[in-house]
Formats: structure tokens, sequence, C-alpha cells
């Protein structure tokens, strides 16, 4: 059937694609889009912003593992490739078969209208696992879905304008 | 360190917490000098404003001397300066296009997700005024932790007293561009609604902006001395009909500009209002809208609208159609606090606008509560309280 709107996946009322759920948002970014690509292509930058990932340590030149904060100072690591690069444009990623979550994700850049910047877009798919790991899964993507990823590509966002992510605590935990 | 802390409606305490520290890259801590209880921490007070929690220290309004400072900061210790209320990054688009309030990055990002729901956008970050807005620790404390302080923060010339520039952190701005948005051309007859702090900010600048006629409303006498000292004309609505008495006083025509100063507690004995008060008692969220009704009823047609009053919920039997078939121009928000601080310092040296004239209380912060206290029950001898930290 042909598309008949032009909207993201995400927002559609139907936002499964096979047995994957599809999460997703863009945020507005005034940075450069070479700038805001060339941070997110080195995965070891994302812990930065990505507060359930505790560290991604590359073992090989597409293979990375991600160690994610699971409940009570557990830790879930999770292996991904990257399966798809378009340079300055687009990166996309996915768990290895085998793996004891299935994921997969792409993020696009693409030049906002009238020079403010760059929208940067991601979409991850994933299948929630039943048991303790679907709630590491869920503390990966929040309760709702959508939330996770939100708040990530906000965090993204703010770290790349301000060099700094806004919190309103007052002293050091 | 001391610090005056929001538990429930109608009670704070000034308790005993944790001192700030520097968490960010351009944090700097201030030690507060001075502190003002605002009107729109009333609504704080009085439990209209959602997303507050018990322990929130309260205060927007404040200026200290800047004694430790982040890496990225671009202040020195040992400066005196004032904050403006609104927390600005000074990076993102909307502060690139000098809408300040409207910024994107200082409102941490689990606490955008409640105003994105309720106003489809999430909103800046705002010091001590709920969770809302950030979450923020406010300065009606010994010491705060100011964000961002690159951007916001105004450093006073030696030689200023506290009191001159105080109300640079929130009141003077937003009763400037309260008039600003009024878009007052010479000549023009501007009726502000509410004769408090913002209000009497906004008949002064009104008047510094080529307004021939201001005229306040209010029911309190001595808020409305104070505007006759500004050179406007004023209505008692206890005791006159205000929309009448501004036909009347505009021969028939209704005023060119009207400022909403009053915002969500509006007071009076209309039928519409009295309908308010009792939603608004049964829920957060809902809004008092008396005021602002009234005010798109006077303003002629073709006329400006300005709201620089605190609307936080919902509002129902709004005129609709008197704002289509009159034309109206409406014009909103919280102030974009930087964009006028330096212009408005300037003002304050040159004695362009008097600042000092409202202050009635002096208190020392642990009498804060009492400061709240009167200033909610008694506006008409409490006009404006400031409290010392130090």
């Amino acid at each position: 059937m042909a598309n008949t709107d032009d909207a993201p996946k995400r927002t559609n009322r139907d936002d499964k694609d096979g047995d994957l759920a599809i999460v997703g948002r863009s945020v507005l970014i005034n940075r450069p889009r070479s700038e805001l690509f060339a941070y997110w292509r080195d995965f070891t930058n994302l812990p930065s912003f990505m507060e359930a990932v505790e560290k991604i340590q590359m073992t090989g030149e597409k293979r990375s593992v991600w160690t994610i904060r699971a409940p009570a100072g557990q830790t879930v690591e999770l292996e991904t490739e990257v399966t798809d690069v378009v340079d300055g444009e687009s990166i996309a990623w996915r768990s290895v078969e085998g793996s004891q979550i299935k994921t997969e994700g792409r993020v696009t850049f693409t030049d906002a209208p009238a020079d403010r910047g760059t929208v940067v877009s991601a979409d991850i798919g994933y299948e929630p696992p039943a048991g303790d790991l679907g709630r590491v899964v869920a503390k990966l993507f929040a309760a709702e879905p959508n939330i996770q990823a939100r708040h990530e590509l906000k965090r993204f966002k703010m770290l790349m304008e301000t060099g700094e992510i806004a919190t309103g605590a007052y002293h050091r935990s | 360190m001391r610090a005056l802390t929001w538990h429930g409606t109608q009670d704070v305490r000034v308790d005993t917490v944790p001192d700030p520290e520097i968490i960010n890259p351009r944090d700097v801590i201030l030690k507060v000098t001075s502190t003002a209880i605002c009107g729109s921490d009333l609504h704080l007070y009085d439990g209209v404003i959602p997303g507050m929690k018990s322990g929130d220290i309260l205060g927007h309004e404040f200026m200290g001397e800047v004694v430790e400072v982040g890496p990225k900061s671009t202040l020195m210790k040992g400066q005196r300066v004032v904050v403006p209320f609104t927390i600005s990054c000074g990076q993102c688009f909307f502060c690139k296009n000098t809408q300040f309030s409207a910024c994107d990055n200082s409102n941490p990002v689990a606490k955008q997700d409640a105003s994105e729901k309720l106003y489809g956008h999430a909103m800046g970050g705002i010091f001590g005024y709920s969770h809302m807005t950030g979450g923020y620790a406010g300065g009606q404390a010994e010491y705060v932790r100011v964000p961002f302080s690159d951007v916001g923060p105004i450093v006073i010339p030696d030689g200023m007293e506290d009191e001159e520039v105080l109300f640079l952190s929130d009141i003077l701005p937003t009763g400037w561009m309260a008039a600003e948005n009024a878009e007052i051309e010479p000549g023009d007859t501007v009726a502000v609604w509410g004769a408090g702090p913002v209000g009497l900010f906004a008949v002064q600048s009104a008047k510094l902006m080529g307004a021939e006629q201001i005229i306040a409303i209010d029911h309190h006498p001595h808020r409305l001395e104070l505007a006759k000292k500004f050179g406007a004309k004023t209505i008692n609505f206890s005791e006159t009909h205000v929309r009448e008495a501004l036909m009347e006083m505009t021969g028939g025509i209704g005023p060119d500009a009207v400022i909403d100063a009053v915002g969500m507690e509006a007071h009076g004995f209309a039928v519409d209002n009295v309908l308010d008060v009792v939603k608004q008692k049964l829920s957060p969220g809902a809004d008092r809208g008396h005021a602002l009704r009234q005010a798109l009823l006077a303003c002629r047609k073709g006329g400006r609208v300005s709201v620089p009053g605190v609307y936080g919920g919902m509002l129902d039997k709004w005129p609709l159609g008197a704002m289509m078939e009159k034309g109206l121009t409406i014009r909103t928000g919280q102030t974009h606090m930087q964009r006028y601080t330096k212009d408005l310092l300037h003002k304050i040296q040159e004695g362009e606008i008097d600042t000092t004239f409202l202050i009635s209380h002096r208190l020392p912060l642990e009498e804060a509560p009492t400061g709240y206290e009167n200033f909610h029950d008694k506006q008409n001898e409490w006009t404006k309280v400031v409290l010392k930290a130090h």
C-alpha cells in the first residue's frame, strides 16, 4: 500500500515493525551536522548522555559491547554491530545474533531549514523480553518506551549546545 | 545553610538544608545578600501551581556575591550580581532569538515531561518555581547554585545599593516587557489591571514609552496611591464598575492597550470569578481569569492585550468572540529577562525608573514565613517584602 503521508514510522498509529516495537524522536540541535555526526560516530562518546549506558567498548571496527546499568547494581552486556553508515547523514546498528536483547536503531542527521542547525532523529526498534531481562530493558527504555529515546536525545542536545547537561540538583549526591 | 522551604498550602518554613555545590561547569555559587517575595510566589503559597514537593526551596528574585565559580563560568569571585528568575542557556534556538524564557536546555530532561504534556512544549527553567520548571532550588536561602552563570546574572557596578537593583531579577523587566507587549504608541490610553509590583512597573514603563493616559485598576487604596504617584489615573474595582468607567474615561472607545498584571488568582465577586475560585479549590491547574476576561471586553477594537500575569492551567469562558470580532492582538510570556536587564540597569542609574518606592518591609530570612503571611493577607500595606539572607 502506498504511503499516504510523509510522517515518520515512529508516529504511525501502528508503531510495530514485525516483532519489534518502534520508538524514536527528533530534536533540533543548534550545531553543525558534521560536528554532531562525528560525536555520535565515536560510540565511546554515547555514555556521556545515555544515562542507562555505563560504558561502550569497541571490540572491532564495527562491533562494540554496551554495558547497561541494571537494577540492584547489576549490569547487562549487549553486543552490537554497525550495519550502515552514510557519512555525515546516518548511522545504523543492531544487536548481534545470539544477543540477550534484540534491538536495532538508526540515527539520522539532516540540515534544519533556515540555518537553525541540525535535526537529529533516532528510530529504535526493540523486542521486549520477559523476566529479569525484561526489567533491564524496561529500565533501558523507561516505562513508556518513547520516554527514554526522547530523554537521551534531549541530553545529547544539551551537551552539544551548552557543553553540559542541566540538573536541578543543588548538592552532589 | 538556612533556607525558606515549601511544605504545603500556606505552609512555608525556614529549615536547615545542605549547602549548594558547583555541579556543572558553568555554575556559580552565590551568597545571597537580598531576596524578595514575589506576587507569583503567592501562587505557590496558595498551592495553585502544580509540581511542588515538600522541602522545595523557594525564591526567584535574588542577588548576591559570587563565592564559588565553576571552570566555565565567566563570573569572578567577589562580584555582585543580580540573577534573572528565568534560567537560560544562551545557545539554543530560542536564546539565540532572544526568547530567553523559552530556553530549551535549562529545564532538566526528566522535568520536561509534565509541561510537555500540559503545554505541548517543555518550559524553560525557573528558580524555585516547582518541578515543572526544573525543580531548581530558589534564592530565599543563604546560598544558591546558579546554572549558566555566563548568560543570566548581571554584574552590578560598585556604589549601587542592593535595593536599587534587586528588582532587575524579575518584576522590573516583567513590567517593562508587559508595556512593550502592549505595543504602546505616543498618545495611547493604557489600562493596567493590578497595581502590584509588576503593574506599577508597567505603569512607569508605559509612561516612558509615551502613553498619554494610564489607568490602574485595583482594590487596595494604598497600591492605587502608589500608581497615582507615577501619574496614573485609578479605578477601585470594589467601588466602581470597571468596564463602564473605562468607557467613560475614553469617550466610549476603550483603552488602546490593556495589561493583565493580575494573573490566575483574580479577586472580585463577579459570577465568573466565583465559579473560577470554586474550580481552583477543587483542582490545581484551574485558573481564575476574571481580570483577563474583563480586560479583553474593555479593550478597544483593534487594540492590544498584554499578559504578564502568571497563568498555569486551564481557563474556560474565554471571550473568544470578543477577541476575534474586535480584532485584538494578544501577547504573553514569561519575561525574556536578558533582553532587558542591561538597559534597565542604565535607566535606574539615570534615575528614569524608581525602584525602591515599592519596598514596604525588610525582614531577616528567619522571618520569611511572617513575610509570606502578611504579603498574602495584607496586600494594601505589604507592597513588597525584601529578605536579608546575611
